[in-house]
């Protein structure tokens, strides 16, 4: 319990110490629309980071959400071109994006195949899909996109409109926050993480589990990929190589240990955030390169994992 | 006729080696067997497939550049051959690739130094990384796929800080060599047998692969029988990253230029597939050097073929998925044991 809070802790301080970097050289960093911005901008990568962290924390990994958002937004892009309606488009794609995680929890729990190796192979697999559904980048011409996507950002103060894509992330963090925390799913996602034979003797249905957990994340990352398709208002099946690092570094700032059993939602949240914040930083800056900010994500990542292991450490020592 | 007279005898080598494999129950038969049918189909539907060419003497052919190509994906899963029998991963290699390579381009083209310093200070920053994973894994005892992230993401951004964000062109003929020369066969895949040689035979011809195996089935075990687990580890690493840093020497040569962003981008998943097609389980205990490179051969051939089909770059992927789920399902336990049970089937003891 108390470990948790300190990671959440540690997050928040390195958040407000970015913030107060971005306040003290840059005005204007510290508006509100500057923070609404950073949800905007981030929600497709802290939407497809909730899903991981799901699958993290049962002690598994998910390599293939990046193609899934990439093949997400080509098919929503084609289909709407043919002539289908957005949202009957949203909706295939994001049951597309279900099954697909569910056959990859499926194969990983029938099989008893390393989760890796199978959604590495669900990445190359959803990265060809989108390339078989058009290779070019194709953009989406229609109503619900250029009006009511647009008319649902919600007014927060004069000039500053919270975007749709914005809501769809509190959304989702609510949601995963719920289902993590307080019902009996998030509770079997914990016991299998922490031990899985023990969790089968209590009675833990892991097989179904595995399956709704994996479908879960295909799910989210196809969620994150109709949020894309607002943003950019296209689709492009070669978007987005290496997605899922940046998910998984945000799940692994947020708390969530790779071993499983351990993390929450809203420190995968925060470690969202932090990423977005260090490339708003950059960005800001004008003459930082991006370069710096990879090697500023790779010092983060190990504070964060080495004070991890310290207090795991220290919990081991004390017991 | 020379040339069938040829093929014949390659294949029934081939399938010589392969009966005596299959007899042998040793794992590098599934791989070869697969390698095997890409190379029959190959027989039947690629025309030229099997032409051998001598000019100037240097053998050209598509099964040159198959092996050509597959070097540095051979190179790196023999390292991560190690690092997996351990019991552990490294994703960060591809990113030590591209820092050997940016510090070899580097220090030629910005530094002006003679190419041999130039090698062996890209090769030292591949031990270097190496040791810098090997702590955080061995010393730290952080979980290795957490530990090789952070240089894994942040390596590609220390690539681009030695080049300053450029793509370094260099025109040494040492350094083109590297990537490019040719000793009847090309130089890489040279290259890759030494490395298999040295790796076989300090791995088998001592007992430091029975150890490394002893620490990746059971490192309690390990360390109660005496063996320093920590070292033991922390050596598979550094292996690892000086392994990385051939295979990006290589690359680096063989486009005469480094380019930090894209030098070994997912070659990690490709080592990672090749030792894992080639039978070495990833929950660490056993190793099968020679089994890996075929691996990586295999995965090359695959491409080049369709490549040869003509089936759209693009497209690739997909075959390649399901590659890797055919070889995973085919070592899965559940399988095996349905495979095993089948009546008029000899009971199986496993693929040792």
């Amino acid at each position: 319990m108390k470990r948790r809070h300190l990671t959440l802790l540690a997050n928040a301080l390195v958040l407000l110490l970015l913030y107060g970097i971005g306040g003290v050289y840059f005005k204007n960093f510290l508006t509100l629309r500057v923070f609404v911005n950073l949800l905007g901008d981030n929600a497709f990568m802290g939407i497809a980071a909730i899903g991981m962290t799901f699958v993290i924390i049962s002690g598994g990994i998910d390599l293939s959400v990046a193609s899934v958002i990439a093949f997400t937004s080509i098919f929503i892009a084609q289909t709407v071109h043919d002539g289908l309606h957005p949202w009957w488009a949203m909706a295939m794609a994001l049951c597309l994006g279900w099954l697909f995680g569910a056959t990859q929890g499926w194969l990983i729990s029938f099989f008893e195949l390393p989760p890796f190796l199978v959604t590495l192979s669900g990445m190359f697999f959803a990265r060809g899909m989108g390339y078989i559904v058009n290779d070019v980048s194709l953009a989406i011409k229609h109503g619900v996109y250029s009006q009511t996507i647009r008319n649902l950002a919600i007014p927060l103060a004069k000039n500053v409109r919270l975007p749709f894509t914005a809501q769809c992330f509190i959304l989702f963090i609510l949601a995963g926050t719920f289902l993590l925390a307080f019902t009996r799913f998030g509770r079997y996602i914990y016991a299998i993480g922490s031990n899985e034979a023990s969790a089968r003797l209590m009675g833990v249905p892991v097989h179904r589990m595995k399956i709704l957990i994996y479908a879960l994340s295909g799910f989210c990352a196809a969620a994150s990929g109709c949020v894309v398709t607002f943003y950019m208002q296209s689709g492009n099946s070669s978007s987005f190589v290496g997605l899922e690092m940046d998910a998984i570094a945000s799940a692994v700032i947020g708390g969530t240990l790779l071993s499983g059993g351990v993390g929450g939602v809203p420190g995968t949240f925060l470690g969202a955030i932090i990423l977005g914040l260090i490339q708003a930083l950059i960005s800001f800056h004008g003459n930082l390169n991006n370069w710096w900010a990879k090697i500023f994500i790779g010092i983060l990542l190990f504070l964060f994992i080495s004070i991890q292991q310290l207090l795991s450490r220290r919990l081991r020592a004390a017991r | 006729m020379t040339r069938i007279a040829a093929i014949a005898v390659f294949w029934t080598c081939l399938l010589a080696v392969l009966y005596l494999l299959r007899r042998q129950r040793n794992v590098a038969f599934w791989p070869l067997l697969a390698l095997s049918a890409i190379l029959l189909f190959n027989l039947f539907f690629t025309p030229h497939f099997y032409n051998l060419e001598m000019r100037g003497g240097h053998l050209y052919g598509v099964p040159i550049d198959i092996i050509n190509h597959a070097s540095k994906v051979a190179v790196l899963s023999l390292g991560m051959t190690l690092v997996i029998g351990a019991g552990g991963i490294d994703l960060s290699v591809g990113a030590v690739m591209a820092i050997a390579g940016a510090t070899m381009a580097h220090l030629n083209i910005e530094a002006g130094m003679a190419p041999g310093y130039c090698i062996l200070a890209a090769l030292a920053t591949g031990l270097l990384a190496g040791m810098w994973n090997g702590f955080l894994v061995a010393i730290m005892e952080i979980p290795p796929m957490v530990a090789t992230i952070i240089l894994m993401v942040s390596g590609r951004g220390v690539a681009q800080l030695i080049t300053s964000g450029q793509i370094i062109n260099f025109n040494n003929p040492v350094l083109n060599f590297i990537g490019n020369g040719f000793i009847l066969i090309p130089f890489p895949f040279i290259l890759t047998l030494v490395v298999f040689g040295v790796t076989y035979g300090v791995t088998r011809g001592t007992a430091l692969g029975f150890m490394i195996e002893a620490v990746g089935d059971n490192e309690v075990a390990a360390r109660r029988a005496g063996l320093s687990a920590k070292t033991i580890k922390f050596l598979v690493y550094v292996f690892a990253g000086l392994c990385a840093a051939v295979a990006g020497l290589v690359h680096t040569s063989n486009i005469r230029s480094a380019d930090a962003n894209n030098i070994g981008l997912y070659l990690e998943l490709d080592a990672i597939m090749a030792v894992v097609i080639g039978g070495t389980a990833m929950t660490g205990g056993r190793l099968y050097l020679a089994s890996s490179v075929i691996g990586a051969i295999l995965i090359q051939a695959l491409t080049t073929t369709m490549y040869a089909k003509d089936v759209s770059p693009v497209v690739a992927p997909v075959p390649k998925a399901l590659v890797i789920l055919a070889v995973c399902l085919l070592q899965s336990e559940r399988v095996r044991r349905y495979l095993a049970d089948r009546p008029n089937r000899a009971q199986g003891r496993g693929n040792e």
